[in-house]
Order: structure tokens, then C-alpha cells, then sequence
């Protein structure tokens, strides 16, 4: 373990968390342009030109709150609950491939944290891990709005993962591999995942809205029965964490669903690219495909969330045990007969 | 270093499951009892078992924590529910303990340091090498647990169902 090698984990390390904050950040600005959108008004337009700056306002904001912290509450876990959604939220970048490697100053330079070989089931574990944050928040709260939101989290959470590690398996059944590097690689131009499993891309995507409460399955945070969720007691800045937390959330399942089903950084004629644009320059402009496409994603989020009305309880834990579940495994079954054929003859 | 980072981990290990015990609150155990979760998969990936560190982090830290956590925030146990324990219970428990203490003293005695175990095959914790072993050598045994687990399942469902009906 040389030195370069530590300088140039970290140098990348600090763009992705850098990246991943600003993207973030402009989440919050594009939800609002989008929604505003989608309902015929003009949205954020006053902090520079096209409310530009208007993210940066409400990182002001958020900082110079007063900060309320509830006498009756676990002080310690109370400040631990954010942090904890914001840290599980970020750690999730590491092993996602951002592009494929690139020749700088004469060196090639991976352009991705870690290559685990169980980098799949990492990206599970950060993600059955996040919940903690809201958990342990609404429970230091010590209000029963926060518990109650925190329990739904919880079960909407445990009901959700099932169906999507499940969806995963028929995934992995074709690529043989757990390594996130190794599935992009194999989607090289156009033989993308989602041609091959559109069933179990679309269970993984439901759950994954799940997973990150948004809408339609923000019931943790549902105001109309319990006023704010988990972060009823929360102010300023650690509030401005689990709404930052939730927008990071959305970014890595973006990534994660463009690299598991929309082939990463692949796309079709990057062959003639790689020849006309050189070393450098095509894995970088691979990147900005993958950047488009989770951009897309994201916008897709905020255009479900201003299109479907919220579910009930009892239905959305309907749709996870007895829709995306039995859907999931008939797509196990599906995908394993349809392996077992195509390798017989 | 991997060495001193194995005495670091495993002091926490053991900090943190004393404090499973001593803590006072049971939100707080489950808590300590989740870093220590996460202390043993440190454990793993020392141990270069890579899989069985994520699926610790997975099945204990994101799904059976969860779930106890899920089930003492709603029974949301206090001081004051806590059930007083009868003097017969107290004498039985210190009963119990000595006769702990005198079999950890017994086999604390003739315990004596062995050197460290080397595996021929280093990477057997691998995905690719467990895997070949589970379904390989090991398949009845390992196809059998599944059973035994889809047995537990339905057992459980069905306790709930029978439930539900008499209600």
C-alpha cells in the first residue's frame, strides 16, 4: 500500500462525497422546480437567476435555526440519529463503478473506490443499515408520533428488502458475479440488464422507492397522520440532515439501478468512441453517461412522487408481501429454467 | 497491523457485549448488541471471509436487529413495567452464576496458548470457494437447514393465522 495509491483512494473519495453533497443539494432545488412544474407554477425564482442559489439559502437557513433539543429526549441518540441516516446514506458510494478506468498523467486510475467481490451485497447491507438513523431518531425523540413513524420505517424497510433481495438473485443468476465492476462490464454497449429481466428490474425499483420513503411510500413522514415523521422534534441542522439523507439515498439507488440494470457507463457505439476520443477523455465522457442517466432516474423519483397519491398502510404492505414477493420468486424461477435451457442446448 | 487491529476490535467486541448486559435501558442493549454485531464482521473480514462478513452485516445488523428493535419500541418497556423479581428467582440466579464462575475457572486452568491456526486455503471465505463447499461436499446437510428454516416460517405463520380466526 503505497502512498500514491492512498492519495489517489482519497482524491477520489473526497470527489464522489463531494458529488454525490452537490448533487444532493440541487435534488432539493430540482424537486421543487419539477413539482412546480408539474403543477403549472413558476417554483424557486428569487436566489439568482432561475432560483439558481436557492440551495445555498436553505443551507443558511438550516444553520442558523434555533436548535431544540426536546428536554424529555435521549440526548445522545437523538444527535446520533441523523448523523447515523447521513452516514449510512453516503457510505454507500464506495463500491458503486463510476466509469471505467482512465489514463491520467500516464497512470490508469480506477474509477471507483473498491472493487469487493461481494459488492452487491454491500450495497444491500448499507441499505437495510439506513433505517437505523430513523429509527433511533424518532425513538430518542421521545414523542409517539416519532415512534410510530420510526415503526413503520422499520416494517415497511424489513417487508421491502425481501422482494428486493430477491429481485437481486435472478439478476445475479445471469451475471455470476457479486462484483458491481464486473455486472457493468458485462452490459458493455447495448446488452443492458433491464433488457433481459424488465420484471425484475421493475420489483427492484419499486422497492427501492420504498426503501428510501419516498413517495408514493413516504408513510414514515406521511403528515396527514403523523405531523412530521420521524423528524417531528428535529430543527436546523439535523433536520436539514435526514431530508439531506433522503436525497443522497435517492442518488445511490439512482446509481445502483443504472449500474445494475441501465448498463453504468456503457452505452450504444462507445467502441468507436473509445477510438475517436482516446483514453482519457471516453471513460470520463462513460461517466457523464452514467451521471445522465442516474439525473434521470432522480427526475423520474420527483415525477412519481407529483403523480401518485400516497398509499395506504395495509396496501402497501399488500403490494410487498403479496405482490413484489411472489413476483419476484416466480422471477427467480423464470430466469433459472430459462438459464438452465439456454445452457443444455 | 492486522494483528494490533484484531486486539483493538476484539477489546470493543467484549466492551460492547458486557455493555449489552449492564445497560439499564433495553433500547440502549440492542443497541450495543448492534456494534458488536458490527465488531464480529470486522472479525470476518480479518479472517478474510469476506461473505460471511456481509451477511452478518445483512441477516444480524440490517434484519434480526431491526426487528428486535421494531418489537421493544412497541412494547416500549419502562422502569416502572419492569416485573419485580421474587426472592426464590434472586437465590436460583446466584446459584446459577457460581456454578458460571466455577466452570470458567475450571476451564480457564487447564486452558493454555495454542498458536494461531493457518488455513491451507486462504481464500475459502471467498464467494466462489464457500459456495462450491455448500453446494459441493456439504449439499444435504445444507439443503436440509433450509427446510428446517421453511418449516420454522410456516410454524409461524400459521400461529398468527390460528390467532386471527379466534379473534
Amino acid at each position: 500500500m503505497d502512498s500514491a495509491f492512498v492519495i489517489e483512494k482519497f482524491i477520489l473519495v473526497a470527489v464522489i462525497f463531494g458529488i454525490s453533497l452537490v448533487i444532493a443539494m440541487y435534488s432539493t432545488y430540482a424537486e421543487r422546480k419539477v413539482a412546480a412544474y408539474l403543477q403549472d407554477r413558476l417554483g424557486p425564482d428569487r436566489a439568482g437567476p432561475f432560483g439558481i442559489l436557492q440551495p445555498l439559502a436553505d443551507g443558511v437557513k438550516m444553520f442558523m435555526k434555533e436548535e431544540i433539543i426536546p428536554t424529555s429526549s435521549n440526548r445522545f441518540l437523538f444527535i446520533a440519529g441523523p448523523g447515523l441516516a447521513l452516514l449510512c446514506a453516503c457510505i454507500g458510494t464506495a463500491v458503486i463503478p463510476w466509469g471505467s478506468p482512465v489514463l491520467i498523467a500516464g497512470k490508469t486510475i480506477p474509477l471507483q473506490v473498491s472493487d469487493i467481490n461481494v459488492g452487491v451485497l454491500y450495497i444491500f447491507g448499507v441499505v437495510s443499515l439506513g433505517v437505523y438513523g430513523v429509527m433511533i431518531g424518532g425513538w430518542a425523540s421521545n414523542n409517539k408520533y416519532s415512534l410510530l413513524s420510526a415503526i413503520r420505517a422499520a416494517s415497511q424497510n424489513i417487508s421491502y428488502e425481501i422482494a428486493m433481495g430477491l429481485s437481486i438473485i435472478a439478476l445475479l443468476l445471469m451475471t455470476n458475479t457479486l462484483s458491481l465492476k464486473e455486472i457493468v462490464d458485462q452490459q458493455h454497449g447495448w446488452r443492458w440488464n433491464v433488457l433481459y429481466q424488465p420484471l425484475g428490474f421493475l420489483i427492484f425499483m419499486v422497492c427501492s422507492f420504498a426503501e428510501t420513503n419516498r413517495a408514493p411510500f413516504d408513510l414514515p413522514e406521511c403528515e396527514t397522520e403523523l405531523i412530521g415523521g420521524y423528524h417531528t422534534e428535529y430543527s436546523s441542522m439535523k433536520l436539514g440532515f435526514y431530508l439531506f439523507a433522503e436525497y443522497i439515498n435517492m442518488f445511490v439507488s439512482s446509481a445502483v439501478m443504472a449500474a445494475l440494470y441501465w448498463g453504468g457507463y456503457n452505452y450504444p457505439g462507445m467502441d468507436s468512441m473509445a477510438v475517436w476520443l482516446g483514453p482519457t477523455w471516453a471513460p470520463l465522457f462513460g461517466t457523464a453517461v452514467f451521471f445522465g442517466k442516474i439525473c434521470a432516474f432522480i427526475f423520474f423519483f420527483m415525477w412519481v412522487r407529483w403523480t401518485i397519491p400516497r398509499f395506504r398502510y395495509d396496501q402497501l404492505m399488500n403490494l410487498g408481501w403479496k405482490g413484489l414477493i411472489p413476483l419476484a420468486i416466480a422471477n427467480i424461477i423464470i430466469t433459472g429454467v430459462v438459464i438452465a435451457i439456454i445452457e443444455k442446448f | 497491523m492486522s494483528t494490533q487491529v484484531f486486539y483493538f476490535v476484539a477489546t470493543l467486541s467484549i466492551i460492547f457485549s458486557l455493555m449489552v448486559i449492564f445497560a439499564k435501558n433495553p433500547i440502549h442493549s440492542v443497541l450495543y448488541l448492534i456494534l458488536t454485531f458490527f465488531t464480529f464482521t470486522v472479525h470476518y473480514v480479518l479472517l478474510n471471509a469476506q461473505f460471511l462478513a456481509v451477511v452478518n452485516f445483512i441477516v444480524y445488523m440490517g434484519a434480526i436487529m431491526v426487528l428486535f428493535l421494531f418489537v421493544l419500541m412497541l412494547l416500549n418497556l419502562n422502569k416502572e413495567t419492569e416485573p419485580s423479581k421474587s426472592p426464590l428467582i434472586k437465590i436460583v440466579g446466584v446459584i446459577a452464576g457460581g456454578c458460571l464462575v466455577v466452570t470458567l475457572i475450571g476451564s480457564l486452568k487447564s486452558a493454555s496458548i495454542t498458536s494461531p491456526l493457518i488455513l491451507k486455503n486462504p481464500g475459502l471465505g471467498l464467494v466462489e470457494n464457500l459456495g462450491k463447499e455448500l453446494f459441493g461436499p456439504f449439499l444435504l446437510p445444507f439443503e436440509l437447514s433450509s427446510l428446517l428454516l421453511l418449516a420454522a416460517m410456516v410454524g409461524a405463520v400459521l400461529l398468527s393465522k390460528r390467532d386471527e380466526v379466534e379473534a
